[in-house]
């Protein structure tokens, strides 16, 4: 894959030209098709997609935690340059939680609805840092207020039921960041959540990871989320990734034509458009993903290559586009970097 | 009953409003289980999910409801097209009052004048019926059209308006994407010729890219056909996209209703400012949304007086044990004490702003 | 689609993959759409449930066809040999005739027997299932979707009634029916009065199911959509709900075949089902009984295993179909 345009900085995290595939009994279904990214230190990148688009696949791979027969059948995923993709369980299960914290959807399937919130987090810390029980504890009551919650001493000893929604993504926020991981991987953390809750807990998971210099891995389909959050967004199309960029580029001027007729199709409070603008047609069923590009038989200017031939990432700018649109700018850059 | 789908507007435009609500409330019973009340001496308890809510929706125009979960949008929705009946108030339509159409053929006409399409394209559609069946059904029940070519005809016009062929009609609704079935769900629902739609969060299951699409169709359909929309929805980019007239709920209760324009250019009550402010910013103005203080509280034991003094900076102790009236103020209808009070100067908004960020 | 790590994702998954096989242009008509379809995939791969297919499917064509197939005719005394009675099995009897299975006293044809005793048996388990579905269904459709005090009536008879054992209810019709009926009736009503007693014992599991899923689907918001089109609710519940409950009833149907055919083995068993004259498995088993310990024990033991084979075949068969129907479980 292509060398980092800024490469200051190493990697936090690395994905090499990952591939997830499911296989059944019609064949085998490919859900995330040669990926590449990487996330810096304290860097949030945002994944976004539409249903389908295998961005929370991507988020279940890089930690391993992909179900059955779902696999991992190529490529590399590097921790501070250590690969993690072929790790065995156990060894894996301390990486999470210790370097990455995980943020689901739902607050529920995270929290044991059988133990209070103090016990759960106390084990979590006991686990990953070398604490007593008091002191596991003092951290968890320091960790509750620190995520928004009052009273925390009383609230501790508390089950989950007991907490509203928001609250509930509260705890889940406290439990991925108690042992202080290097990068959390948020998976539509605020898509349950009313739209004042919303706020509420992207503002609490920037500050944390910002106070911390957690890198995240921010997997949503709201666009107003990333743009409030990311630092880079990684936007993926049927399993693939169709462009990488700088937050600013991505939302103000995308490149892929997808990215485009995206921002295009959100309307926006002010702005009274007579008409949005429309992508006609769906995202493909992973049976009957198009040859070529994924996106051509949807996209207002496809020409012959992209029917045939799959692009790369091509790197304009400080962006990275699968677009053959650009493959005159690769000439030019490459030469230009030379 | 031939060319249904060609312009329909009345040449000469009612006075009225086509629907109008007057001091409507639903409360549900949600007490114990009788038993439990005699042995455990619990009292019954109703359940307010729309308290005295009064609006107005003009011919052709579009009326949206926004509020957050368990605001009562949705069953304002169900009342109005009659799934529940009003504990109190009246709905008219078209100038009668829904309640007191008694006979068949008036309630049959009702029914075929008002429609009502749903959140979830999965659940929408009956999964064992053909696509050209489901079509069908408001034209069968109403027996608007004799079986055979002439209903064959209806349901292939009424495919190609939500953009299927005819061949489409063929298919179960498992063939089609959650977006197509919206339209599926469109089309039935324009079957009968309808004046008035209920839309319930129709986009929020789906897709930008496909929201936009469903979002744009019903556009074209309004202006083509003429119709009514009632929009609920919590999206309020969505809804200032589509709306007309606006309505925000806050706890069973309208808090705010006037045209789009001015609630959002102009918002009153803090509760929709409040929203506003929370619309995430795609414009990256470096304008920081400041997130609304507080959870919306359970609708089981809604705070007493203005329901939304916990969470309001300006509330005072009035709002804590007073029920707000309608005030007029700017255009639109606020239940805000302080609004009513004139509170709400631009100073003390500032102020607010700040000590929040 | 695909995209989110939830557990219920292999299921849809899968199904997505069939219907896009079905929703080509097809060229291939019904026939390839059944046979490439996720349930026919679940069937070919599990060779008992073919095995039990196979044996439940001989078991209808020789009771549909016994005429045809039965060597002897057992129930028309002028065939009878007397001479030929206890012929032991594989054996030739005195009068030349080879018996398989052996004879009884009288040198009935045990194998002829077992066939048309097949024949009975699932007449009365089918009938019984018929009656008790169409019952159930009824009731669970109205329980569920009306409600309120319909409901709660419906729903506590259910529960007395399961608080009794299925055969006690059946015996208990039986032989309130058998003190109404005139003597000279009784007879030629027996196979009625059975089919009755065992399907009032049996419509409970389809009530509480039916009711179930309606009270699911009434919620659904196709129903929904239906009312507010001003469909009847009678309409409504027949076309819309009814056809998803279809599927769970089919499962209980399917077992339920096998334990009405169980239930009336047990009331013939027990000398109160179908007369002698014309005998099910059970009374054949019951006459067999007589002659277990005399060392005759080919007359019992032979329509045992038939009844065994059918009710564990069919059993069978219902088992993969609720586990083929539930997605849960693929």
């Amino acid at each position: 894959m292509m060398a980092q345009t800024d490469s200051s900085e190493t990697p936090l995290l690395e994905v090499l030209n990952l591939r997830v595939e499911f296989p059944t009994r019609r064949g085998t279904l490919v859900a995330v098709d040669d990926i590449s990214f990487d996330i810096k230190p304290g860097e949030v990148l945002g994944v976004v997609g539409e249903s389908g688009a295998g961005k929370s696949l991507t988020g279940t791979a890089v930690i391993n935690l992909l179900e059955p027969p779902g696999r991992i059948a190529g490529g590399e995923v590097r921790l501070k340059g250590q690969r993690i993709d072929n790790l065995p369980q156990e060894k894996l299960r301390h990486i999470r939680g210790r370097q990455i914290g995980m943020v689901f959807q739902d607050p529920l399937t995270s929290l044991n609805p059988l133990y209070t919130v103090g016990y759960q987090l106390e084990e979590t810390i006991r686990t990953h840092m070398n604490m007593s029980e008091g002191q596991a504890r003092k951290r968890g009551i320091e960790l509750l207020s620190e995520v928004g919650i009052s009273a925390p001493q009383d609230r501790i000893d508390q089950y989950p039921h007991q907490f509203s929604g928001g609250m509930r993504q509260r705890i889940v926020i406290a439990l991925a960041v108690c042992a202080n991981p290097s990068l959390i991987i948020a998976d539509e953390p605020t898509t349950a959540l009313d739209v004042s809750i919303q706020a509420q807990i992207i503002d609490l998971l920037k500050r944390l990871c910002h106070e911390q210099g957690t890198a995240v891995m921010l997997i949503t389909h709201d666009m107003g989320v990333i743009a409030e959050t990311a630092d880079r967004v990684a936007v993926m199309y049927a399993g693939r990734l169709a462009e990488v960029g700088p937050v600013q580029n991505v939302i103000k001027q995308p490149y892929h034509p997808y990215t485009k007729g995206l921002m295009g199709a959100i309307p926006t409070v002010g702005q009274k458009l007579e008409r949005l603008t429309q992508i006609d047609g769906a995202m493909p069923r992973l049976t009957e993903i198009p040859s070529g590009c994924a996106f051509h038989p949807r996209c207002p200017k496809a020409f012959d290559r992209c029917d045939t031939e799959r692009p790369d990432p091509i790197a304009v700018e400080e962006s990275k586009v699968a677009c053959w649109l650009y493959d005159d700018a690769r000439v030019l850059s490459g030469e230009t970097e030379q | 009953m031939t060319d249904v789908l060609q312009d329909k507007r009345p040449s000469v435009q009612p006075s009225g409003p086509l629907v109008s609500v007057q001091g409507m409330s639903k409360y549900f019973d949600v007490s114990p289980p009788f038993l439990t009340r005699v042995l455990q001496g619990r009292p019954r308890r109703a359940l307010r999910a729309v308290d005295d809510v009064s609006f107005d929706i003009p011919h052709g125009s579009t009326f949206s409801l926004v509020g957050e979960s368990g605001c009562g949008k949705s069953t304002v929705a169900r009342l109005l097209v009659g799934l529940y009946q009003p504990t109190q108030g009246e709905i008219y339509f078209d100038g009668s009052a829904v309640s007191q159409l008694k006979t068949r053929r008036h309630l049959a006409d009702f029914q075929r004048r008002i429609q009502i399409i749903f959140q979830d394209p999965y659940a929408s559609l009956n999964p064992r019926w053909r696509v050209r069946d489901i079509i069908a059904e408001p034209v069968r029940t109403h027996r608007l059209l004799p079986e055979g070519a002439a209903l064959r005809k209806r349901v292939a016009e009424l495919l190609d308006h939500v953009g299927f062929s005819n061949k489409d009609g063929e298919k179960y609704p498992h063939e089609f994407s959650g977006g197509q079935r919206q339209r599926i769900s469109i089309a039935r629902a324009l079957a009968g010729d309808p004046e008035f739609l209920v839309c319930d969060e129709p986009t929020s299951a789906l897709d930008v890219s496909v929201q936009a699409q469903i979002l744009n169709l019903m556009k074209d359909l309004q202006k083509e056909l003429g119709l009514t929309y009632l929009f609920i929805s919590h999206d309020l980019a969505v809804v200032s996209h589509i709306s007309d007239y606006l309505g925000v709920m806050y706890l069973g209760r309208l808090v705010e209703s006037g045209t789009a324009s001015d609630i959002f250019n102009d918002p009153q009550h803090p509760y929709t400012r409040m929203l506003l402010d929370a619309i995430p910013d795609l414009e990256m103005s470096g304008r920081k949304r400041i997130p609304v203080a507080g959870e919306v509280p359970s609708p089981m034991a809604p705070p007493a007086g203005c329901h939304f003094h916990p969470r309001c900076p300006f509330a005072d102790a009035r709002c804590r044990e007073e029920i707000p009236g309608i005030t007029e103020s700017k255009n639109v209808r606020v239940r805000c004490h302080a609004v009513e009070e004139g509170r709400l100067t631009p100073e003390v908004l500032a102020e607010a702003a700040a000590a929040r960020t | 689609m695909g995209a989110s790590q939830s557990n219920s994702q292999q299921g849809p998954l899968n199904s997505r993959q069939g219907q896009a096989g079905a929703s080509e242009e097809a060229p291939h008509g019904r026939l390839h759409r059944i046979f490439d379809s996720d349930i026919w995939h679940s069937f070919s791969h599990s060779p008992i449930t073919v095995l039990s297919a196979i044996i439940t499917l001989l078991f209808f064509l020789a009771a549909i066809f016994a005429p045809l197939i039965a060597p002897y005719t057992p129930f028309q005394a002028g065939s009878l040999h007397l001479m030929d009675g206890f012929t032991p099995p594989f054996e030739q009897g005195m009068s030349g005739n080879f018996y398989v299975f052996g004879t009884d006293d009288q040198g009935r044809d045990v194998f002829s027997a077992i066939i048309y005793g097949a024949r009975i048996s699932l007449l009365v388990g089918f009938c019984a299932v018929l009656f008790a579905m169409v019952l159930g269904v009824t009731l669970g459709l109205i329980a569920g979707y009306r409600g309120g005090w319909v409901d709660t009536v419906i729903m506590r008879i259910a529960d007395v009634q399961l608080s009794f054992p299925a055969i006690l209810v059946a015996l208990l019709i039986f032989g309130l029916a058998k003190a109404m009926i005139p003597r000279d009736y009784q007879e030629n009503m027996a196979i009625y009065v059975l089919i009755i007693s065992i399907g009032l014992s049996d419509w409970v599991q389809y009530a509480r199911t039916v009711r179930g899923t309606t009270m699911v689907e009434k919620n659904r918001e196709y129903v929904q959509a239906a009312r507010v089109i001003g469909v009847r609710p009678a309409v409504i519940l027949f076309r819309h709900v009814l056809p998803n409950v279809m599927g769970s009833v089919l499962v209980i149907a399917t077992i339920g075949l096998a334990l009405a055919i169980i239930a009336e083995a047990t009331l013939s068993f027990l000398g109160v089902g179908v007369p002698p004259t014309t005998p099910s498995l059970g009374t054949l088993i019951r006459i067999g009984n007589d002659f277990l310990f005399s060392g005759e024990w080919w007359i019992t033991i032979f329509p045992g295993i038939a009844l065994i084979m059918l009710a564990l075949s069919v059993n069978l068969l219902g088992d993969w179909l609720r586990d083929a129907l539930n997605p849960k479980l693929r």
